[in-house]
C-alpha cells in the first residue's frame, strides 16, 4: 500500500463531493436529536477547504491535512468544526516531512491520532454515540488491515441503538435511541471514501 | 417557512449589519469579524459573550456600558468558530483580562475553549464562566451537563455590573460561578422554531401538544404532553424550580423569556400565575422581567428562570442602568 499526497488529495477532494450531495441527508439525520444543520455546516466546511485548497496549493501531506483542519475550525463552529479541526491538525502533525503514506502501519497510526485528537478535546468515549463510535472502529479495523465498507457502515448504523451521552443528543436521554448520529454519519463518509485509495 | 429575509445564507450578516447602523451610538461592528463591541471604551475586565445566532436580542442587544464588552455571533443556531472569538477577546482586552460567559453547549464550550488557548499564546489572561441554568435535563449521568439558557442574561447583568465597578478576573469569576449556582431555568414549546436555511421546524407538534423542558436551539425537550392552562404550566414549572434548590430560596428575582413567537399578552398571563403561586410558596419576588431576551428565532413558547437574591448586591447590580439596546 502507498499513499502518494496526489492519493490524499483526491480523497478529501472524493470527501468534499460526497458532503455536498448528502448535505441534505445529514442535516435531516440531525433533525430528530440535533438541530438539524449537520449537514449545512459541513458543506460551508468542505466548500472553505476548496477555496482554501486552491489558493494554496497544498504540496505535502501534511499541509493538505492543514488546509482541511484550518477549514473546518475556522468555518464550522458548531461542535464538528472543533473535532473534525483538531482530528485533522493532530493528522497534519503525525505526517510532518512524510512524502508517502507506505504502509498500512502507518495509516493507521495517522487516523489513530486523528480520534486521539477529537477524544482529547470532546472527551468522548466509544459508545458514547458520537463520531468517536465510526473512528475507532476504523481504526480498529485498520489494525488488523480489515478495512472496508461493511465495517463503517456498521459502526455508523450501530449508533443508532445508543442513548447519546456527548454532544446536543444527550439532553434528549432515550429519546434519542433509534436515530442514527449524524457525526458518526458524516465521519463513515470520510473513510468510505478513503477505501478507493486503499 | 414565510420570513421576511433575502437569502438565508446571508441573514447574520445582514442582521449585523442592521443592528449596528440602527444603534451605531452604542455599538460597533469589530472590522472583518462577526464581533460586536460596545463603542465607549472602558477600562476595566472585558466581558465578552456569544453563540449561535438566533436569540435575538441575545447576544450583542446586551452589548453596552454596564454589561457585555462585545458578543460574538455565529450562524444560525450554530456556535462562533475560535477565530472569531479571539478577535473580540482582542478587541476587548484593556490589560485586565477578558472573561468569556459561555452557554453549556458542547460547541460553545468547544469553539471558546479553543479561542481562550489560542488568546492565551497572546499573553492574554483569560478566564471561563460556564452557564448551565437549565433543570430541564435531570439525569445527568446520560447528559453532557445542563444547558445553558435564559439564565445567561441574568449573568451578564450581573457580572457586567461587577466589571464597570472594578472586580478583576479572578473575582468575576467566583462571583459568575456563584450566580450560575443560584440560577435556575425550565422552558416549554407549543411550536418549535424553524431555522432559516432548514425551512421548517425543528420538531412537530400536533395543535393540543407542548414539549416540555426544551432548549433554545430547536432541538426538542424530553416530554411531550398535552397543552395545558397557563396556571397549570406555571405550577409545574414552579414547583420544579423551587424543588431544584437545596434550600428553598426566600427572596428570588423572576424572569419570563419569550422564545420569540409568543406574543407578551400571553407572557403576562403567565407570570401572573407565576407571582400568585411564589406568593402561596410565601417566596418573595424582589426582581422581575418579562419579554424576550434568549429567544429561539420564532418558538412558540416561553421559559421561567428563578434567581436566587439573597445577596442585596445581585439584586441592586440586576437594578443598575445600563446602556444597551436590550436591556
Amino acid at each position: 500500500m502507498e499513499l502518494t499526497v496526489k492519493d490524499i488529495q483526491a480523497w478529501l477532494n472524493d470527501y468534499t463531493k460526497l458532503i455536498e450531495e448528502n448535505k441534505d441527508e445529514l442535516s435531516l439525520l440531525d433533525t430528530p436529536i440535533g438541530d438539524g444543520d449537520h449537514g449545512n455546516n459541513m458543506a460551508r466546511g468542505v466548500g472553505a477547504y476548496q477555496e482554501a485548497f486552491a489558493k494554496q496549493l497544498p504540496a505535502t501531506i501534511s499541509d493538505t491535512f492543514k488546509t482541511l483542519s484550518m477549514a473546518m475550525i475556522s468555518k464550522v463552529g458548531g461542535a464538528s468544526g472543533p473535532l473534525y479541526g483538531t482530528a485533522f491538525m493532530n493528522m497534519t502533525k503525525t505526517t510532518k516531512g512524510m512524502e508517502t503514506i507506505d504502509s498500512i502501519e502507518s495509516l493507521t497510526e495517522i487516523v489513530k491520532q486523528g480520534l486521539a485528537g477529537i477524544q482529547m478535546r470532546g472527551k468522548a468515549e466509544p459508545g458514547d454515540k458520537t463520531m468517536v463510535d465510526v473512528w475507532s472502529a476504523v481504526v480498529t479495523a485498520l489494525e488488523n488491515n480489515q478495512l472496508n465498507e461493511e465495517k463503517i457502515m456498521a459502526a455508523k448504523e450501530a449508533t443508532k441503538d445508543l442513548v447519546a451521552k456527548k454532544g446536543r443528543a444527550s439532553y434528549l436521554g432515550e429519546r434519542a435511541i433509534g436515530h442514527i448520529d449524524p457525526g458518526a454519519a458524516s465521519s463513515a463518509l470520510l473513510f468510505a471514501c478513503l477505501l478507493n485509495y486503499l | 417557512m414565510k420570513k421576511i429575509i433575502n437569502d438565508p445564507s446571508h441573514i447574520v450578516e445582514e442582521m449585523l449589519e442592521g443592528m449596528v447602523k440602527s444603534y451605531s451610538t452604542l455599538i460597533r461592528r469589530v472590522e472583518d469579524t462577526r464581533v460586536v463591541a460596545k463603542t465607549a471604551e472602558h477600562s476595566q475586565v472585558g466581558l465578552v459573550s456569544g453563540g449561535g445566532s438566533g436569540h435575538e436580542p441575545a447576544h450583542a442587544g446586551f452589548v453596552g456600558d454596564g454589561m457585555l464588552s462585545a458578543a460574538v455571533l455565529g450562524d444560525v443556531f450554530t456556535s462562533p468558530t475560535p477565530d472569531q472569538i479571539e478577535a473580540a477577546i482582542k478587541a476587548v482586552d484593556h490589560g485586565q483580562g477578558v472573561l468569556l460567559i459561555v452557554k453549556n453547549y458542547t460547541g460553545d464550550i468547544l469553539n471558546f475553549e479553543m479561542a481562550k488557548d489560542m488568546a492565551e499564546m497572546e499573553d492574554i489572561a483569560v478566564e471561563i464562566v460556564v452557564v448551565d441554568d437549565d433543570i430541564a435535563v435531570e439525569d445527568s449521568t446520560y447528559t453532557a451537563g445542563k444547558r445553558g439558557v435564559a439564565g445567561t442574561v441574568l449573568v451578564h447583568k450581573i457580572l457586567g455590573d461587577a466589571a464597570r465597578n472594578g472586580a478583576t478576573l479572578t473575582e468575576l469569576k467566583e462571583l459568575g460561578e456563584a450566580v450560575v449556582a443560584a440560577t435556575k431555568t425550565i422552558g416549554v414549546a407549543l411550536r418549535a422554531a424553524t431555522v432559516p436555511e432548514v425551512g421548517k421546524p425543528g420538531f412537530e407538534l400536533k395543535e393540543d401538544e407542548i414539549e416540555f423542558g426544551v432548549g433554545i436551539h430547536g432541538e426538542p425537550g424530553y416530554r411531550r404532553e398535552k397543552l395545558q392552562a397557563s396556571r397549570q404550566l406555571a405550577e409545574e414549572m414552579v414547583d420544579k424550580l423551587v424543588a431544584a434548590y437545596d434550600d428553598k430560596p426566600t427572596e428570588i428575582g423572576v424572569l419570563v423569556n419569550g422564545m420569540g413567537g409568543t406574543p407578551l399578552m400571553e407572557q403576562f398571563v403567565f407570570i401572573n400565575d407565576v407571582l400568585n403561586l411564589l406568593a402561596d410558596h410565601g417566596i418573595n419576588v424582589t426582581f422581575h422581567k418579562v419579554g424576550n431576551y434568549m429567544t429561539s428565532i420564532d418558538m412558540q413558547g416561553l421559559s421561567l428562570t428563578f434567581i436566587d437574591l439573597n445577596n442585596t448586591a445581585w439584586l441592586e447590580a440586576l437594578n443598575t442602568d445600563v446602556t444597551t439596546i436590550s436591556w
